[in-house]
Formats: C-alpha cells, sequence, structure tokens
C-alpha cells in the first residue's frame, strides 16, 4: 500500500512539473476519465446478480441454491409463494442471531439483482401479497400455534435448531423451521404471506397445508395474529458482546506444576487430553521449539457434537485449548474468550454453549492456578 | 501511464473492497474434500504461510460413535510474524496460530476463517493492525484461491 501511494505521489508531481497548461489539462482530463470509469466499474458490475449470488450468498445456500448452512431457496414451494419483497427484507435485515446476516452494505439495486436471480429458479412469476393486516383472534391463535406449530416452530415461535439443511451429519428435520418470532422475519413477512404459507405447506418441507388439515381460515387467521403479536413481546437475547478477548490468570507454581494442574483439572471436568505442544511446534524444527510456551488441546466429544449441530462453523473454536506461558519468570494460563468470538457467527443457540464454554475455562483456569 | 492505471486499479480495489466485509471469512468449493483439502494446502503455501497442524475433528468424533462428514482445523501462521505479535501482546497467544475449518458438505467442501482484522478489534494497537489487515488480505486470497480451484 505504502509503495502505492509513493507511485501515485510521483505520478502527480510528473504532472505538475509539466508545466505547459494544454498538456497538463488534457492529461488531467484523461486522469479524471480514467478514474471515474475504474470507479464506476465495480458498480455496473455488481448489479450481476449471478455474481453477487456467488459472492455473498452461495457459500451457505449453495450454488444452485439447494441450501446448506443456510435454507434452500431453490424449492419451487418456497420461490411460489413468497413475495419479492420478502426476499428483499430477508436479504437487507437478515435474521438477528439466526444465522443469516444483514447486508446492510448493499444497494437496493444490487438486492433487486439478488432477488430477481433467486426469483430465476422458479417457475411461475412472483406472486404478490396484500399489506393490509390480517383479522384474526391471537387468544385462539395462542392455543392452535401450541397444538399445529410448536412443535417445530417452539413453543415461542423461536423456530428449530441447527442451520440450514446441513448435509455433513444427521439431524432430526430435513430443513430447519423459521424462527418467527424472529424481528428478521416479522419485518419481512406480511400477514398474507404468512397465511398463505399456512394454507398451502411448503411442499418437500414438513410445513404441510394447514387448510387440508382441517383448520378453517378463521382459524389460519387466529394463528397469522398471533405470530404477528411476537413483534410486542421482548426480543431474544442478543448475540453477545462480552468481556476481554482472552481469558487470564497468574500461576503461583512452576510451568511444569501449572501444565500438570491443568491436565488433572481438565481429567477432572470429563474432557479428554488430546495433545500436548509447544506454540510455535510446526513452525521451527524439532528440538528448538520455546519450552516455555506449552499448549494443552482437549475434548468432550458429546459437548462437541452437540455444538457442531448447533452450528457447523464452530470449528473455529475446535479443539478447546489451554496455554500455560512462562514469561519474566511469571507463570500465566491463557484460553480464547468463546463469547467473544461467539457474536460473528449470528446464532443465539451458540451463545449457550460459548456461555458454558467460557465457565469451563475459567473453571479450570482457576482450579489450575488455586 | 501504465504506472499511473496500476494506482487507479489499486484505488478500485481498496473502494470496492468493503462489499465483502464480514467478520467471518467462508467460502464454498465445488471440489470434494481431499482435492480441496490438497488445494488449502498449496494456497497457504504459496501465500508463504506454515500448517503447523491440521486437526482431524472427524477422526476423533466418528471413533466416539458420533456419525460426522469430513471435518477438520488447519492451523496456520508464520513464525516470525506470529512471534512479533506476542512480544507486543502476549494475550493474542490464545488465538494463535490462526486457524481455517475445512468441513465437506454433501458434494462440496465449505471453509470457514475468523477475519484477522477481528484481533485488531481485540487488541487495539496501531502497530499491529498493518499485519492484521495483510493477514486478512491473504486469508481472501488463500480462501478464494480454493473456491476457484477446478
Amino acid at each position: 500500500m505504502g509503495h502505492d501511494v509513493d507511485a501515485f505521489r510521483v505520478i502527480i508531481q510528473r504532472f505538475l512539473m509539466l508545466g505547459k497548461g494544454a498538456v497538463a489539462i488534457k492529461l488531467f482530463g484523461r486522469i479524471i476519465l480514467i478514474l471515474l470509469t475504474v470507479w464506476a466499474l465495480p458498480a455496473w458490475s455488481s448489479l450481476d446478480g449471478k455474481k453477487l449470488y456467488r459472492d455473498h450468498c452461495m457459500v451457505c445456500h449453495g450454488e444452485h441454491g439447494g441450501g446448506g448452512v443456510g435454507v434452500p431457496l431453490a424449492l419451487p414451494s418456497f420461490l411460489d409463494n413468497v413475495d419479492n419483497a420478502f426476499l428483499f427484507k430477508t436479504i437487507r435485515n437478515g435474521r438477528p442471531g439466526r444465522v443469516m446476516p444483514t447486508f446492510d452494505y448493499l444497494s437496493d439495486a444490487q438486492i433487486n439483482a439478488l432477488v430477481t436471480y433467486i426469483r430465476g429458479w422458479g417457475d411461475g412469476p412472483a406472486p404478490v401479497f396484500r399489506t393490509t393486516p390480517v383479522k384474526g383472534d391471537p387468544l385462539r391463535g395462542k392455543a392452535l400455534f401450541e397444538q399445529k406449530c410448536a412443535a417445530c416452530h417452539g413453543k415461542t415461535g423461536e423456530g428449530g435448531r441447527g442451520t440450514g439443511v446441513t448435509f455433513s451429519r444427521p439431524r432430526d428435520l430435513p430443513i430447519i423451521a423459521p424462527a418467527l418470532n424472529n424481528e428478521g422475519f416479522l419485518a419481512a413477512a406480511s400477514d398474507e404471506l404468512i397465511r398463505h404459507t399456512l394454507m398451502v405447506g411448503r411442499k418437500g418441507t414438513p410445513m404441510v397445508s394447514f387448510l387440508d388439515a382441517g383448520l378453517s381460515e378463521q382459524q389460519i387467521d387466529d394463528i397469522v395474529s398471533y405470530v404477528r403479536s411476537f413483534e410486542q413481546a421482548e426480543h431474544r437475547e442478543p448475540v453477545l458482546e462480552a468481556e476481554s478477548a482472552s481469558l487470564i490468570m497468574e500461576s503461583p507454581y512452576s510451568l511444569e506444576e501449572t501444565v500438570e494442574n491443568v491436565k488433572q483439572v481438565i481429567i477432572g471436568k470429563n474432557f479428554r487430553l488430546i495433545r500436548e505442544q509447544y506454540l510455535d511446534t510446526g513452525f521451527v524444527p524439532k528440538g528448538e521449539e520455546n519450552k516455555k510456551q506449552v499448549v494443552i488441546y482437549f475434548c468432550n466429544f458429546s459437548f462437541l457434537n452437540k455444538a457442531l449441530n448447533i452450528d457447523p462453523r464452530v470449528g473455529l473454536f475446535l479443539p478447546c485449548r489451554i496455554t500455560v506461558v512462562e514469561q519474566d519468570g511469571v507463570v500465566k494460563v491463557m484460553a480464547i474468550n468463546p463469547m467473544r468470538l461467539s457474536r460473528i457467527f449470528n446464532n443465539v443457540e451458540l451463545n449457550e454453549a460459548c456461555h458454558q464454554m467460557r465457565d469451563v475455562y475459567n473453571a479450570i483456569l482457576e482450579e489450575a492456578t488455586l | 501511464m501504465k504506472r499511473l492505471l496500476q494506482v487507479l486499479m489499486m484505488l478500485a480495489a481498496v473502494s470496492s473492497a468493503h462489499a465483502s466485509d464480514g467478520e467471518l471469512l467462508m467460502v464454498r468449493s465445488d471440489l470434494e474434500f481431499p482435492e480441496a483439502m490438497s488445494a488449502l494446502q498449496e494456497a497457504v503455501t504459496e501465500h508463504g504461510y506454515t500448517i503447523s497442524r491440521v486437526q482431524r475433528v472427524d477422526i476423533g468424533l466418528t471413533a466416539m460413535g458420533y456419525k460426522t462428514d469430513k471435518y477438520r482445523v488447519v492451523f496456520i501462521g508464520k513464525h516470525e510474524q506470529q512471534e512479533m505479535m506476542i512480544k507486543r501482546h502476549p494475550e493474542l497467544i490464545p488465538y494463535l496460530p490462526i486457524k481455517i475449518a475445512i468441513f465437506a458438505e454433501a458434494d462440496d467442501t465449505i471453509l470457514v476463517a475468523a477475519n484477522p482484522v477481528l484481533l485488531s478489534e481485540f487488541f487495539p494497537d496501531p502497530s499491529l493492525e498493518k499485519y492484521f489487515r495483510r493477514c486478512e488480505s491473504d486469508m481472501r486470497s488463500i480462501l478464494k484461491k480454493v473456491q476457484d480451484a477446478e
């Protein structure tokens, strides 16, 4: 970067040294033209829906919308039953705490290009729903919701566990049930869209037609009113912002004693020791490692399996690790603070696991240095 | 003129970079897991990084009776840079070496990494920021190389 700035400075100096007005103006005009062209190029090219999809959506939703960490988008029963406003608002606002991020840095034109591209996987035109509220009785709707919807969507509409369809491991449902109490969902879905979904269901998913299942249109309206009432409810805990990034405690023991203490505590907490190594192992020749920086890796496979079921991206926390360091005669025990990293996943379900892991780390640090 | 164009292209790249900003860097490769893993190893080395270790998460899980597709965590770094960072901020130690999680998803492979720039938020220090920025640029480039690999 510094190199490029120097080059730019040289160009400007040369330009100023030209002295002759006409030549200078001509060159200045060319520079401005090139500058505008180069600056505008990304904006023009960024209205390519396919490219936008590849850059921003494909990693989670799959190249052809088949899903993965994200939900499948190419299902006919999905595209035929959601309007463009729902897709637009979903991309813009995401689903806070439910993996789907906000795309607040994309322009309206870029989001529209994405909607058009995604819409291309459907057969027919986009449905259009009225935005007028559905008239129903939320109290009656609550009772019906608990009978008919809560098994998949949760008692308070918090949605299913896990992410998208996740092909990498077995799961209870083929697709995650949406969180109906999520502010992103409620902002994106009109009453009519929710009503329509209840009426026709989503073929290829566990969502059945409740009209076919015996509910009357009035009962469906009651459920819609109840779902809409989630807007008044207290929102779920936002994704955590927490404390210091590293958990660190000083040990009154020698490095070797502290390492042994840490290992004993880890085993006592039902974790399995995986490996002990130096921090620079693999970077320096064997035998030349800094022996004052010892890393202890450990795991509880049941806990790990649960965490991966919540979100397959949690490999970034893996494996569990405590580092014992001696610096200037002081021995310190260290770990990451999982609550600090949790934020980047936009997944409130992970918060609980991160909370638990933070407490485990703190307990190990405390007991090993007691 | 050629030099000027280079500078302008660089400025354009910087101006459009925010479009892909994120704390979590993720790419999908249409390669199957073993090929994607090879592509990752190649890309890491090409960028001057060393793979210090590969944690075979799936092996441990399946040995304990859990079902999972292939899942690895790859630890990478540049030794001198890592030493320099630790010297200035020993609290960084738990976050080093940096990691890339790589796992199979049907016939594709997903790669995930925390954006190294996140560390400059955790450990604010102007003298380290340029290293985190360079590391971010390298990480994006490594992931893109795997994504584009055929």
